[in-house]
């Protein structure tokens, strides 16, 4: 059994409520963290080396660091619960059944940035979890967690719980910001960098929901010991979202030492893929990341065991790599048509696309439109180096990162499955009956020797 | 107030000092010529405009002299400032030439092409944009989008399959008119500008708006059909006007007045907005007092014929690529066609080969 933080006390009946929680052994790094000065926390946090756990993975001691502290005006966390990455369902989890530790990891985090009033922007279609939230929120005040002067120590904090309409691009910090004061969720140009001016032209730290709560057993066990749990510079324990072809699709807390084989295969965690099939591609870390064969998701380039953590999961870059992401698994089998993925996930970009600039609001609908046609047998071979055209075009020019994440599972499907995409050229009508198979992606790579 | 700090930063091999806060789009265009970025959505005039477009991207391979480190991607040139020391590339870079070629493509995609029977048509940014950086031909094998039309009253005309999304037209009412009635609807690629609910746009200065708008989605109805805007000439006049300066910008063919827009600058910019009342009721010479033909780029359609207040821009080609440009022939020593010493807009009437025979 591998080391959990988060989801240790998961079993427990009732840590959705208060006195289960505290039972528990909840709210004691709140404790703790009061009689430290905020910026110990921030070096506690730093010291533990958690980066980030919404995609990007930008250590978040760091972060933290950066946050404009200029005299009389108020500081904000704002905490990035908008979590629409397909196939990430992580943080749902986590606000679902662990409202507490989420709302703990709020109240110390705000102690350490100062922030008077934290806001949750929590995604329209949670349309639940508000009131487990809410509920939580009133909770916690009730036993004087929240509000003013929190244990004698002269901090006040209150926690909004504030819903989004459903953009998956208001998951985007500065988008997510814009949605939060009222206004159409537009990504802001940067710089200036929400850290000096976010909400309300404010500093503002926005952070995701897994961040903050990882913030609670850092206190506990110390940024040092958490230090020590993981590989290099991917510390901890990471929540998986897994789904797809696997036995057993759900929230897994894996502490980013195992390999990727292990947490397909092994009874703990995915379980295997059902019915005997044989694995054929993966998406390690929500939809916005490239896609791998399965011979290059179990093995790097270089021959060695990827394992699940940042540094093993991109090695070899994207050209033969991927992300850890959000942490959003998704297992495909040996019948899945990645054709059909790719579009699948194309017409997701091109719904979610804000249209504030031209690459993007332009170009993702026109990838949409050819890979449908690849799809449904209308496609031409000049069609697949166009799509390579396009979102080389669309990568990197754009306000905000959706413009990458929708060229970066294009790019990575034809880059890895380039014969999937000719077959479906060649074989129009033969494709509109049957998949494409395994074929060769999980055969063993040749690995050149080294000199 | 005191000194405000210069920095040098350099794009395209010339060096310039500007003041500290410039971004690198305005520091170009102090420079002039083929090394300033196009802009299709940023205006100096309107705060917070620009960014969306793309097309003015530009590499910097020098972040700044304490910071040497190139950014990692290609930047908006008219978002980002200047720092001391900072090395731009702009038509030196192959992947920002590259990247701009792509911004054009992905703005003409489901642009209708309709510039035949469009008002802007010889005025319009995305034209020259296209001429200028564009490809020849679309990849584009789909139908275009379109939108169901909108009426927003009875001067500016809406069509909104012409438009580019540069949000320019949302600022200039946030920021000229006390009360905004149009914005963005929608999302992604079915984004548009439009009302809620079919209002007109009323207000004293919106008229501005099909100034600012780079393309043919706001043209004025007063104007619709009535002429191509290369056919009428320019002239400056004021009048003494109760709500704004009054320097506008007549159209005229004879005596006719057929059109009135502020007064634009060298980048297309207005210099000063004017009122409805200038722009749609004052149609007559008697209205005005001119002041004489208005200086044009020379580069535009409407500095066609024999237009004498034309501007040329800075030729800048030479420090960009460090020596004189070798020119692959010398027309002049073969042929007497085209003579440098005799200019066209001086010749009355069309040009015949009789103004170029040498005169002793």
């Amino acid at each position: 059994m591998g080391i959990k933080l988060l989801l240790e006390h998961d079993k427990v009946e009732g840590i959705r409520y208060y006195d289960a929680y505290r039972k528990h052994g909840g709210y004691r790094a709140a404790e703790k963290a009061f009689k430290m000065s905020p910026a110990d926390i921030v070096e506690e946090v730093k010291k533990s080396g958690l980066r980030g756990r919404g995609g990007a993975g930008f250590p978040t001691g760091m972060k933290w660091s950066f946050l404009a502290k200029p005299e009389g005006v108020p500081r904000h966390l704002v905490c990035n619960a908008d979590e629409s990455e397909p196939g990430t369902f992580k943080d749902r989890y986590l606000m679902e059944f662990h409202p507490h530790l989420f709302i703990e990891g709020l109240l110390i985090s705000s102690f350490a940035l100062g922030s008077n009033a934290t806001y949750i922007y929590i995604r329209g279609e949670y349309a639940w979890i508000p009131d487990i939230l809410e509920q939580a929120i009133a909770e916690a005040k009730n036993n004087g967690w929240l509000g003013k002067n929190i244990l004698g120590s002269g901090f006040d904090c209150e926690i909004y719980v504030h819903r989004g309409a459903g953009a998956y691009i208001c998951g985007e910090e500065t988008a997510l910001i814009e949605s939060l004061e009222g206004k159409r969720g537009n990504p802001r140009m940067k710089p200036p960098f929400p850290a000096i001016q976010g909400v309300w032209m404010r500093p503002t730290v926005v952070n995701n929901v897994e961040t903050i709560a990882a913030v609670v057993p850092i206190i506990n066990i110390g940024g040092d010991e958490y230090a020590k749990i993981g590989i290099g510079k991917s510390t901890g324990t990471k929540l998986m979202s897994a789904c797809g072809n696997i036995n057993k699709p759900g929230v897994y807390e894996i502490d980013m030492t195992i390999s990727v084989e292990e947490f397909i295969f092994s009874d703990e965690y995915c379980g295997g893929i059902p019915k005997g099939k044989k694995l054929k591609a993966c998406i390690p870390g929500g939809s916005s990341v490239p896609i791998l064969p399965a011979n290059l998701l179990l093995k790097t380039a270089k021959g060695e065991t990827r394992l699940m953590n940042y540094e093993s999961m991109s090695d070899g870059g994207f050209v033969s790599g991927s992300m850890i992401g959000s942490g959003g698994f998704e297992v495909f089998d040996e019948d899945q048509c990645v054709v059909r993925h790719t579009m699948t996930l194309a017409r997701f970009y091109n719904h979610e696309s804000c249209g504030q600039c031209s690459p993007c609001r332009e170009g993702t609908g026109w990838m949409y439109k050819i890979l449908k046609n690849i799809e449904y047998g209308k496609g031409k071979m000049s069609d697949i180096d166009l799509l390579w055209d396009i979102q080389r075009k669309i990568e990197g020019n754009t306000i905000c990162p959706l413009g990458d994440a929708a060229a970066w599972p294009i790019a990575a499907a034809i880059r890895h499955f380039r014969d999937e995409f000719e077959w479906h050229v060649l074989n129009p009508d033969e494709s509109q009956k049957r998949n494409y198979g395994l074929a060769h992606y999980a055969d063993p790579i040749h690995v050149a020797a080294t000199a | 107030m005191s000194e405000q700090p210069k920095f040098k930063v350099t794009i395209d091999n010339i060096t310039v000092e500007v003041p500290a806060g410039t971004t690198i789009l305005n520091a170009a265009r102090m420079i002039g010529g083929e090394v300033t970025p196009p802009a299709m959505c940023y205006y100096s005039k309107l705060k917070d405009s620009g960014g969306k477009c793309r097309t003015c991207l530009v590499e910097v391979s020098k972040g700044s002299e304490k910071d040497p480190r190139p950014m990692p991607k290609l930047v908006a040139s008219c978002r980002t400032t200047v720092m001391d020391g900072m090395e731009v590339k702009n038509i030196t870079s192959p992947k920002v030439i590259d990247a701009r070629k792509g911004v054009v493509e992905f703005l003409l995609l489901n642009h209708p092409l309709d510039c035949p029977v469009c008002d802007q048509a010889g005025e319009c940014d995305l034209q020259n944009l296209s001429y200028e950086h564009g490809a020849e031909a679309t990849r584009y094998e789909f139908k275009r989008r379109t939108f169901e039309k909108e009426d927003i009253g009875p001067y500016i005309s809406l069509h909104m399959t012409r438009c580019i999304m540069c949000f320019r037209c949302v600022y200039t009412a946030d920021q000229l008119t006390d009360k905004r009635e149009h914005g963005i609807l929608e999302r992604g690629d079915h984004a548009q500008i439009s009302t809620m609910l079919n209002k007109s746009l009323d207000h004293d200065f919106i008229g501005n708006v099909i100034d600012v708008c780079p393309v043919g989605a706001l043209t004025d109805k007063t104007f619709r059909f009535k002429n191509r805007v290369w056919f009428t000439k320019p002239v400056d006049a004021h009048r003494d006007c109760p709500t704004c300066s009054g320097k506008v910008r007549l159209w005229m063919r004879g005596e006719e007045v057929f059109r009135v827009t502020a007064r634009k600058d060298q980048w297309g910019e207005v210099e000063e907005f004017i009122c409805n009342e200038c722009r749609f009721h004052k149609k007559e010479t008697k209205d005005w007092v001119i002041e004489g033909p208005s200086v044009i780029a020379r580069s535009s359609v409407i500095a066609q014929g024999h237009y004498v207040g034309t501007m040329k821009p800075p030729v800048v080609i030479d420090k960009v690529i460090g020596k004189e440009p070798k020119f692959l022939l010398d027309i002049h020593s073969i042929s007497d066609v085209n003579r440098p010493e005799i200019h066209l807009s001086e010749i009355e009437g069309p040009a015949h080969s009789d103004d170029f025979k040498a005169k002793s």
